[in-house]
């Protein structure tokens, strides 16, 4: 018997899934482009009533405001322009202590969760479940007007010595000046630096060969404090510290740490670090005991375990985790503007946005900015996370 | 016939049973964990009895005016006095009875749905998310003969609430559409999923509320007023969307692909295979996902403030500047950090708690 062809039934077009696909995408492009339409035309009428010019020129305007706290020079005489890169590189500053003192207290608060000692670990656990618990802006206020703002006046400064200085004002520290021998040390530095990375490849290689270790943590450590040590007395001690001194109402020289810094710099830090507490400690979690055992059954020693075996394992998890709360310490540091940090919403989208007026240009500059920040590292991310992925053979 | 007897077991040495035992083992299990524990104990000593003394045994409680607090603790007499403004701002306190009745009803209608085994749950489901806004909508903003509240009147922890609500329940529809255009396999919805996402994702909700306060009143028709309390719940609820749509999709990621493919060959729709097989069991799976968003959502909504709402955090801070309570600020911050970290807490403990009954696998 020959199979009989049956013939395919007509179907209207409507029916076919790919006319369907087709037709429901040129709705929906009709519709987002007629919405933006919609929200253009009304942004012009409006901004055409109100007298607001559009375009980028009033970057170069005469901002006529002070900041208090400035990385590059900038006076009152400077443009709009100049007060987004001020605001720019206060949130950069911020951002970059933040993550760095965030993730040293996250990592020991981290491993003392996974303490044996029963009571480190509970209280790690009470700080864990306390800070991350509160919002931050909470956090940030407290800091600001129930700490820092009850510190005495600069003539009842708590103090240090006659070095480190803290009061309302701000805290007042040395600042090192270098003198001109002082290249000779930066270029030892450099120099030991290489060294420890030739030793270290030289050691890899030997011990593939060989199967020989060589010490070199502790041969690298030596290099690092005697050399550069050796140089700056041999170049005539070329550093001298200017101190903080009360001259009238106030301090005069050294470095001061703005209370706007400090407070943002300590809720940040206290807050991310309960998050990447608990990162390192699920990542930790994550690696099987079977690994451990392995490792003892090869005769490795627990530390070697731990840095060899249980680490670049426990890297893989804490790694993409980590990278989300640094995006989230950095978009957070714009809560800045709540207590008046020059942060770049504070400054740029606070201040500047308010005298020039220009509120979608200056608004979708700051967005813009933190959209390249994120977009930057979580593509960094991406890459990394394809490069450390488990290779199963 | 000799029956040989074991001696008895020895007890185990008293060295490594009860408190010394525990202690051996928890605390003093080797020099460095005891120079660890003796460190602990002084931070404990150092800090415990100073913090207990202020908050409790020294605290002012009873009377009406700043010269009550004439111990060296804490003032909660500043707490009781603005209590009620904490709790729901300048609404009249003639009308306190609607807010008390709305979160009444909301809480049993979450705990109806969130307890096993209660009967006819899609009803009260549907009645939750259909009819009850309806209802809560006219009990705070008034109507029906009830007189009207302007919003620009509701305040403190009301106002915390009522944001974090609203905005999750439009988070959550909103996400779900978003998470499925994103796996959808037409290119045009994926790409504008993924813009939105993106783009609400990369930036601090700060920016977001400032867009939605400053730059709503461009966007709209000049003759379309804008309520503020809105405006800040668009933005919400739009930022919310974006980090919803991706606890969703991770949902819907770890679906097998088989699933879909069983509701293909039963010959289900698409939206039927949606809603009947592939959403009920990805939305199971990320509910302590959808948990901790809604726990970052209620942290979050702290930052109305700097746009001029007042909600618990804006309206304590608010208080400090009577000048008849000056200098309470810490007994404010105190009491707004404990109202937020009971509620920011127990949820947490609830997502755990969910995560370890959904947990079935096998793990290592």
């Amino acid at each position: 018997m020959t199979p009989t062809k049956q013939p395919i039934p007509k179907t209207a077009w409507w029916n076919n899934a790919r006319n369907r696909a087709l037709l429901f995408q040129a709705l929906l492009i009709c519709a987002v482009v007629g919405f933006f339409a919609y929200i253009a035309n009304n942004t012009m009428h409006n901004l055409e009533q109100r007298g607001i010019a559009t375009g980028f020129s009033f970057l170069k305007q005469k901002a006529g405001f002070g900041i208090i706290q400035t990385l590059i020079p900038y006076t009152e005489a400077n443009t709009y322009g100049r007060t987004f890169v001020v605001g720019l590189l206060n949130t950069i500053l911020v951002s970059v202590l933040g993550i760095i003192c965030a993730t040293i207290l996250g990592f020991i608060v981290g491993v003392a969760r996974l303490s044996s000692n029963w009571l480190v670990s509970k209280m790690a656990a009470v700080y864990i479940e306390t800070f991350r618990n509160l919002p931050l802006l909470l956090q940030i206020f407290f800091w600001y007007f129930a700490v820092l703002r009850t510190l005495p006046s600069p003539k009842q400064s708590l103090h240090i010595g006659e070095r480190f200085f803290l009061n309302i004002r701000g805290a007042y520290l040395p600042r090192p000046i270098f003198e001109d021998g002082f290249g000779w040390v930066t270029a030892t530095l450099v120099f030991v630096a290489l060294c420890i990375l030739f030793l270290k490849l030289w050691a890899n290689k030997r011990q593939e060969e060989t199967g020989q270790q060589f010490p070199v943590l502790l041969t690298s450590l030596g290099l690092l404090v005697s050399l550069p040590t050796i140089a700056y007395f041999a170049a005539g001690a070329p550093l001298q510290w200017e101190l903080p001194a009360l001259k009238g109402f106030n301090f005069q020289g050294g470095i001061t740490v703005i209370p706007e810094l400090a407070a943002l710099l300590i809720a940040l830090t206290v807050y991310t670090a309960s998050l990447i507490a608990e990162i390192v400690r699920s990542g930790i979690l994550s690696v099987s005991h079977g690994q451990t055992e392995a490792a003892s059954a090869l005769g490795l020693r627990p530390g070697k375990t731990l840095r060899l075996v249980i680490i670049p394992q426990a890297m893989r998890v804490i790694i993409p985790q980590m990278t989300s709360q640094y995006l989230n310490l950095v978009k957070n540091s714009s809560l800045a503007t709540a207590i008046g940090y020059p942060d770049l919403v504070s400054v740029f989208a606070g201040t500047t946005l308010n005298q020039a007026g220009q509120a979608i240009e200056i608004i979708a500059m700051t967005m813009a900015v933190y959209l390249t920040i994120s977009l930057t590292i979580s593509y960094f991310m991406n890459w990394y996370n394809a490069r450390s992925m488990m290779k199963e053979r | 016939m000799i029956v040989h007897i074991p001696h008895p077991d020895l007890p185990p040495p008293s060295t490594s049973t009860g408190i010394i035992g525990w202690l051996r083992s928890n605390l003093f299990s080797s020099p460095a964990n005891s120079l660890l524990t003796l460190f602990a104990l002084y931070l404990l000593y150092h800090f415990i009895p100073p913090i207990l003394n202020w908050t409790l045994l020294d605290a002012n409680w009873v009377g009406s005016t700043k010269d009550a607090c004439t111990n060296d603790g804490a003032c909660w007499v500043f707490i009781k006095v603005r209590f009620h403004q904490f709790m729901f701002g300048f609404y009249p306190s003639s009308e306190y009875w609607r807010a008390i009745l709305a979160f009444i009803l909301i809480g049993l209608l979450i705990l109806y749905l969130l307890i096993d085994r209660t009967p006819k749950k899609s009803w009260v489901a549907a009645f939750t998310v259909l009819i009850f806004p309806i209802i809560a909508f006219f009990l705070f903003y008034g109507g029906f003969g009830l007189p009207v509240v302007e919003t620009y009147k509701w305040g403190g922890l009301m106002l915390t609430l009522i944001l974090s609500t609203i905005g999750m329940f439009f988070a959550l529809p909103f996400g779900i559409i978003l998470a499925l255009a994103r796996r959808s396999s037409m290119p045009i919805p994926r790409a504008l999923s993924i813009l939105f996402i993106e783009l609400w994702r990369g930036v601090p909700l700060i920016t977001v509320l400032f867009m939605s306060s400053v730059m709503l009143p461009l966007f709209m028709p000049e003759e379309l007023r804008i309520d503020k309390l809105l405006r800040a719940l668009i933005g919400i609820s739009l930022f919310q969307s974006a980090y919803m749509a991706e606890v969703v999709r991770s949902g819907l990621q770890a679906l097998p692909k088989g699933q879909s493919e069983a509701a293909d060959a039963l010959g289900l729709g698409y939206w039927q295979a949606i809603f009947l097989i592939i959403l009920p069991q990805a939305l199971k799976t990320v509910i302590p996902g959808i948990v901790n968003t809604f726990i970052e959502l209620f942290k979050d909504t702290t930052l109305v403030l700097i746009i001029g709402l007042f909600d618990l955090l804006a309206i304590i801070q608010a208080a400090f500047t009577d000048p008849k309570w000056l200098g309470f600020s810490v007994e404010g911050y105190v009491f707004a950090g404990l109202l937020y970290w009971i509620f920011c807490f127990s949820m947490s403990q609830y997502s755990q708690h969910l995560e370890r009954k959904l947990h079935t696998g096998h793990t290592n």
